[in-house]
């Protein structure tokens, strides 16, 4: 089992509802978040391209954090998904700077916090609380290993491409093009 | 120095008169009270302060998203850097047989064993849950930086303080049968201290293997000390921080903080303590000279830092380099790279610098640039991530510590300082028998 994200560039227009989804499900503390959106905007008038993307944390196959991590808090669990045990996290950072993606943030109370794929959701048979609130349906969410899930089909239609793959992570949340 | 013969009694004289004016600080203290209220002052500022962050979290900091390490992680290093060199120039310049190293090497392990046993505390301070420290040691996990460098800072504290230790043995056996009169708890720690000692030639056999194993032991671990904690920050894909030369660089820095930090307290102690017959311009001079080298060293690693990936100019580097020398960075930038490294290279090569006042004044300004340099390699690093975040808070883009940061900051240094200062009033700061030793005093009179 691997769990993966695709985000269809095309199709999104930015409006935050997976973001504003994700800090409801999630309780996430005001002022923070675990995903967010990016606007690139490429070229010189007239010829301009935006890009929007929805970024999350990546649940890499080669996890930086986890290997930094002193305690074991940050760990994987079944799926590929990265998580952090709060009651683990001595709140030392270490996860913080060694992720090239800017995934993490230090909760109010003193630990560390991440995105978690919704693995309770999951668990359930739910897809992610931004999947299922995307209105323009360019968030989708699966097992890799299934060739008939959502995430497989488009991986195998459509061009995609991964934030930052020169630092060597293995992301698994899959921008298509 | 001299080893000429001396008749009985002109060695007990003069061993005598060494004595006293080595231990005469430890009895007539003027101005210690005060020394110690500043340093009150200064702790229980950070004691409140301390209770803040406590209270309401690391919120109270300057950190953020982007800066998450902050003034802490940077004084951290300075610490660990400061720990360090003590205890290698006593190591290195003593098993290579420099004698003139004798009279500095306690002050220089002093400092050493203060800033190691806070070094530690520092990392606590930025921790967001300390009431979970132990969690380190109860799921600690190898393939952690954090868990090298917990276990490398406390296996040097503790190699550190049994060398501070083993060489007084001797000492507290001469000042215990000397200063009668000082208050019981003294006593007793010098008697504990000296483990009976009577100067026996078994004793003498035990002691110097036991420091010479300790010296040859401290050289790696002292090394490595300041190597783990550059990988701290080399582990991570950072621009400024994905540097291979991370390793030297930091430990070449660590020397020239070193040797400035044990100037200054030569200085101190010699100013104070009157110990000019002890700390002589001599011992000056040759620190002058090994502040140049320590220098040049670091110079050479400065250049390979900034130059190699400066003549690339690599997206993110770029940024990084240009903020540096030129932009918003480049006052603290340059005072650094000034202060701390290129006055100290060229400035004592002349004589005149290496005179006690003004290769101090120069000493004092190395240990700050030393400090500030800590802080541009740790905050402007974390300032421009590899994608960033955007519409961020506009704070986000800057780091500006906090009153309680730097309270707290400022009380680390108290700390040490109060260390350095009640291990000055307990125990000779230069040691006695070594010393007699070298001016040809037998080691009959000295343990009489």
């Amino acid at each position: 089992m691997r769990y993966a994200m695709t985000m269809d560039i095309k199709k999104c227009v930015g409006c935050s509802d997976c973001v504003v989804a994700c800090q409801t499900e999630n309780n996430v503390p005001l002022g923070f978040c675990r995903d967010w959106i990016v606007e690139n905007v490429d070229g010189t008038y007239p010829n301009l391209e935006l890009e929007i993307r929805s970024e999350r944390c990546n649940h890499c196959d080669n996890t930086p954090c986890v290997r930094t991590c002193p305690t074991g808090a940050s760990h994987v669990i079944e799926g590929g998904i990265v998580k952090v045990t709060h009651s683990e996290c001595i709140g030392c950072g270490a996860c913080i700077q060694a992720c090239p993606y800017d995934a993490r943030y230090f909760h109010p109370d003193g630990y560390v916090d991440k995105c978690t794929f919704c693995d309770h959701r999951v668990a359930k048979g739910q897809d992610t609380a931004c999947v299922s609130v995307c209105p323009t349906k360019s968030l989708a969410f699966g097992d890799l290993d299934d060739p008939n899930s959502p995430v497989s089909i488009l991986l195998r239609e459509r061009k995609w491409k991964v934030n930052a793959p020169e630092a060597g992570t293995k992301p698994q949340v899959y921008f298509l093009i | 120095m001299s080893s000429e013969k001396l008749t009985k009694e002109e060695a007990k004289t003069r061993f005598e008169k060494m004595v006293s004016d080595i231990t005469r600080p430890m009895t007539h203290h003027y101005g210690l009270n005060v020394w110690i209220f500043v340093l009150l002052m200064i702790l229980s500022l950070f004691g409140y302060a301390y209770f803040i962050q406590v209270r309401d979290g690391l919120g109270v900091t300057g950190m953020h998203d982007y800066a998450a390490w902050g003034m802490y992680i940077a004084n951290f290093v300075f610490f660990v850097a400061a720990a360090l060199v003590g205890m290698l120039i006593s190591a290195v310049l003593g098993l290579s047989g420099q004698k003139w190293i004798t009279p500095v090497s306690r002050i220089a392990e002093m400092i050493a064993v203060a800033f190691a046993m806070i070094a530690g505390l520092v990392i606590v301070f930025d921790m967001g849950r300390p009431d979970r420290v132990l969690n380190v040691f109860i799921h600690g996990r190898v393939q952690s930086p954090i868990v090298w460098d917990l276990t490398v800072v406390t296996t040097y504290t503790i190699i550190s303080t049994l060398l501070l230790v083993l060489p007084l043995i001797p000492d507290m056996a001469i000042i215990k049968k000397r200063l009668t009169n000082a208050p019981k708890w003294q006593m007793m720690i010098w008697n504990m201290l000296s483990l009976g000692w009577i100067g026996t030639p078994e004793q003498y056999k035990i002691l110097h293997r036991s420091i010479r194993a300790l010296l040859i032991l401290i050289v790696p671990v002292a090394l490595m000390i300041h190597t783990v904690t550059s990988w701290l920050f080399a582990m991570t894909p950072r621009a400024g921080w994905n540097s291979t030369v991370f390793g030297p660089y930091f430990v070449t820095g660590a020397f020239v903080t070193g040797v400035a930090g044990v100037i200054v307290a030569m200085y101190f102690f010699r100013q104070n303590y009157k110990l000019k017959d002890y700390l002589t311009d001599f011992h000056f001079d040759k620190m002058g000279k090994l502040f140049v080298l320590v220098a040049m060293v670091y110079m050479y690693f400065n250049v390979n830092e900034f130059f190699v990936p400066g003549y690339k100019m690599m997206e993110g580097e770029d940024h990084h380099i240009l903020t540096l020398f030129v932009g918003s960075w480049a006052g603290l930038f340059w005072f650094a790279q000034i202060f701390g490294n290129i006055i100290p290279m060229f400035l004592p090569i002349f004589k005149f610098f290496r005179k006690p006042m003004p290769l101090m004044i120069i000493s004092v300004l190395a240990v700050l640039g030393a400090w500030i340099k800590r802080y541009i390699i740790v905050i402007p690093g974390q300032l421009h991530p590899f994608l960033p975040v955007q519409n961020v808070p506009d704070k986000f883009h800057f780091y500006v510590p906090t009153g309680p940061e730097i309270a707290i900051t400022l009380g680390t240094i108290g700390m040490a300082i109060t260390i350095i200062t009640i291990l000055a009033k307990i125990f000779p700061v230069i040691p006695i028998w070594e010393v007699a030793e070298e001016k040809g005093i037998d080691k009959e009179t000295i343990n009489e």
